[in-house]
């Protein structure tokens, strides 16, 4: 099968600026050499802490931040170097929902124009026409129709959440790129939200980047999952394998940091991290994660791991088994 | 689809509230500032007295009165004459309307000119952002007043001169303020939203930023009316503002740089001086309590 979405060697390095005169002083190495396939009506997990360049990297790949290097290649097109004007016209194909649903929402638009005024860009409906399909579009994601004429502060966090998804939905895109969508969410309805979004990959063939810090989410949705730590991915696997069987010591960690309900689970042997995520100014040598894992050794220090395997992959010298 | 289920569990949810817009908001805010809404009342005033004063003014304000020069008020002119014999009431009420003029004509061409050079300043960034600062920058180290001077001596004091030499030299602070709300909110994500739906750049500048950059422009364009009226005044004044005949408050107040003027015969001054100040406190109040209104950490 082809790939909707191919990377191949994506980095976003921000440069460093220091003083008026002086100019780069180093760079912070947000996305540091990436690569990774996403097939048509797959949903592929990113799961990272804070400053991994999860959000980083799905803003890159819909050309929302320029990449520094690599290519995107979206449906066999390379994106990584278009023009603005140019990609005007795939923008269509590729939408994106955010975190935070306050900041998503223009406050002085109504709910109604903030969904037709994509329509009226890129389609030349008649009036009527968009309309129905504003409605249909609120319909689609649990709203109704008379919420068309209110603005945005009128609707709660997970309403708004819906009225984003509806506007990713305005153009019938292809790929979503699911900028962590339910952790500016109450509990409650965060699995409302998660079912949604599943609900519309059935109906409408859409393919996701699902971002996400934590596991349980990621988990829910995911066809295969990518570990990404300090800009790289560790490990990228299918959803089912990554938890049962990680190979990585971070993805190990991660898993571990959920509390057990299971009390004889409870007393397992875990790996517990320490310490913060190191700068991505400065990223160590060799292994990134060398600083924190508890099974580095020399080799870890100097060399750096690549990421290969089969369908399981794993960046790291000493992989658990 | 299990959608609908759903819908209806969020109708049950959420108790519909009255529609309040931002606008409203800013609104009930602002008629709750006491010195604000008499401002404004004042303003309205003294707006009316310019649209009205063909009808207001007893007598042409250029009309010369023979048999009495630098009368004191009396019944035939309520306010007195001046020292050719005009009607200083009549005056007045048409010097309304060459101060409004230059406030909102100034104003208009500044906040233009500004919120343009800011916005581009402020959303595309990088070289263009330097340039256009840095010819920002230039613009304000002018010292104000004698550019004006200069320029008005150039082109030929005038109504029209003035206000479009106002309008040219104005617009930095606006400039300034604009780019520095368009870099905040070019950051909020339903900007990002703009560019990932591929709207083009002048479709997300005029219709997704600068809306809500709007309060900052008005609160300053507000306070910009009363300075451009302080300036006029001051240069009619200096006799490089509008040009007799036609009534100015600044070049009514002209008459009282002689000291017999001045110390016995207040009424050819006074009642302008007094314009003048009304005026600008009353759109400064104004301009106090949109500020308040707009700025959201002012709760009341």
């Amino acid at each position: 099968m082809q790939p909707l979405l191919k990377v191949e060697g994506l980095k976003k390095y921000y440069p460093i600026r220091k003083g008026f005169f002086t100019s780069r002083k180093g760079y912070v190495k947000a996305v540091d050499h990436l690569s990774f396939q996403v097939f048509p009506g797959e949903t592929l997990g990113i799961v990272g802490e804070s400053g991994s360049g999860k959000s980083t990297m799905g803003r890159t790949v819909i050309r929302l931040e320029e990449p520094t290097e690599g290519r995107i290649l979206f449906n066999n097109q390379d994106i990584s170097r278009s023009s603005m004007a140019e990609l005007r016209g795939l923008r269509k194909e590729m939408q994106i929902i955010f975190q935070d649903p306050y900041s998503s929402l223009n406050p002085r638009k109504r709910i109604g124009d903030l969904l037709a005024e994509p329509m009226q860009v890129h389609f030349s409906f008649d009036d009527s026409t968009t309309k129905q399909k504003v409605n249909d579009l609120l319909e689609i994601v649990g709203l109704s129709q008379q919420h068309r004429n209110r603005y945005p502060h009128e609707f709660s966090g997970g309403q708004r959440q819906r009225i984003g998804i509806a506007r990713a939905l305005t153009l019938q895109p292809k790929l979503i790129v699911c900028d962590e969508p339910v952790s500016a969410l109450d509990v409650s309805i965060q699995s409302q939200i998660l079912n949604l979004l599943k609900e519309l990959q059935g109906e409408f063939q859409l393919t996701y980047l699902f971002i996400a810090h934590g596991l349980a989410a990621v988990k829910y949705v995911s066809d295969r999952i990518a570990v990404m730590y300090l800009g790289q991915i560790v490990e990228l696997a299918p959803t089912q394998e990554i938890f049962k069987q990680p190979k990585h010591p971070y993805t190990q960690a991660l898993l571990d940091a959920y509390p057990a309900a299971d009390p004889i689970v409870r007393n397992r042997e875990r790996i517990v991290l320490e310490g913060d995520i190191p700068s991505p100014a400065h990223p160590p040598q060799g292994c990134r994660f060398h600083t924190r894992c508890p099974f580095a050794q020399t080799r870890c220090q100097e060399e750096e791991p690549l990421l290969n395997g089969e369908h399981h992959l794993v960046a790291c010298h000493f992989p658990l088994s | 689809m299990n959608t609908a289920k759903v819908s209806e569990s969020i109708h049950f949810q959420q108790k519909l509230g009255e529609e309040t817009g931002y606008l409203k908001m800013i609104w009930q805010r602002f008629f709750k500032h006491h010195m604000a809404v008499t401002g404004t009342v004042v303003f309205l005033l003294i707006v009316l007295m310019a649209v009205l004063a063909p009808w207001l003014a007893p007598m042409d304000p250029n009309r010369v009165d023979p048999v009495s020069f630098q009368s004191a008020p009396s019944a035939a002119h309520i306010l007195g004459t001046d020292d050719v014999g005009r009607d200083v009431l009549s005056r007045l009420l048409y010097a309304a309307r060459v101060s409004l003029s230059v406030g909102l004509g100034a104003v208009a061409i500044y906040v233009m000119i500004g919120t343009l050079i800011g916005a581009v300043a402020g959303f595309f960034g990088g070289w263009i952002d330097g340039l256009l600062m840095r010819i920002t920058d230039i613009f304000m180290s002018f010292p104000y007043l004698m550019v004006i001077l200069v320029l008005v001596s150039v082109m030929g004091p005038s109504l029209t001169n003035i206000i479009v030499v106002l309008g040219v030299l104005g617009w930095p602070q606006v400039a300034r303020i604009v780019r520095g709300s368009v870099l905040q909110i070019k950051q909020m994500d339903y900007v990002k939203a703009a560019v990932a739906l591929g709207y083009s750049a002048p479709r997300i500048v005029f219709s997704h930023i600068l809306p809500n950059a709007f309060a900052p422009i008005l609160v300053n364009a507000t306070f910009g009316m009363a300075n451009a009226i302080i300036t006029e005044s001051s240069l009619s004044f200096l006799g490089m503002g509008v040009q007799p005949p036609t009534a100015s408050w600044g070049n009514m107040l002209t008459q009282a740089q002689s000291l017999t003027v001045l110390s016995s015969q207040p009424w050819m001054w006074l009642p302008s001086g007094f314009m003048i100040v009304i005026a600008v406190l009353s759109i400064n109040f104004m301009g106090d309590g949109l500020r308040d209104a707009v700025d959201p950490k002012s709760f009341r």
